[in-house]
């Protein structure tokens, strides 16, 4: 049973992890510019926190 | 076209598409694919604040802001911008960001479309019968 339970949170540990880290890494702003070039915002970075917020209260 | 047979054929052809909203520069709604006034309005609201946020914070080097997506584990926020008219779409989550975005603009370039060109009948072709008469 201990063994059981190690294997448990020796794998599901780390698959836990990445799947929030894939769930943050999602959130995101793209900001596209009238000579093509774009910006990629991720969540946690300066300035993204405010216009995921609009964003969300949109949704 | 009319803006709202725009939104009409938007809705049609993009399956993404939850709801969308045109407005112009001072957030005011052209048309809507909501039946809730109060909710488009709000959806106006929030894509110009989230261009207004963004041309402030984000300025690249005199470059204009043409369109924005914002991603969430809820759906997406779609805005795009062109000739002082503007369409914000909500979509689901992880949607094609560039068929969304390809459906937007030409929604809008719809829009601008002169509406006798958009309205000109065709012309009629004469039948193999109608031409033997004449």
């Amino acid at each position: 049973m201990r063994r059981l339970l190690a294997l448990l949170l020796l794998v599901g540990g780390p698959v836990l992890y990445l799947w929030r880290r894939r769930d943050e890494r999602r959130e995101r702003v793209q900001l596209y510019y009238d000579d093509g070039s774009m910006v990629t915002l991720e969540r946690g970075a300066s300035g993204a926190e405010q216009l995921l917020a609009v964003a969300r209260s949109a949704l | 076209m009319d803006a709202a047979n725009a939104l009409a054929d938007l809705t049609e052809i993009s399956s993404q598409v939850e709801a969308a909203v045109v407005f112009d520069d001072t957030g005011a709604v052209v048309a809507s694919t909501l039946d809730d006034a109060e909710h488009s309005a709000r959806l106006a609201r929030a894509a110009l604040d989230l261009l207004g946020a963004a041309d402030k914070r984000f300025e690249s080097g005199g470059q204009a802001l043409t369109q924005l997506e914002a991603a969430l584990r809820e759906g997406s926020v779609f805005v795009a911008r062109e000739e002082g008219r503007s369409i914000v779409a909500t979509t689901t989550p992880e949607p094609t960001s560039g068929l969304v975005f390809y459906d937007l603009k030409t929604c809008l370039r719809a829009l601008a479309e002169p509406k006798s060109e958009a309205k000109a009948p065709r012309p009629k072709r004469r039948s193999a019968k109608a031409k033997a008469d004449a």
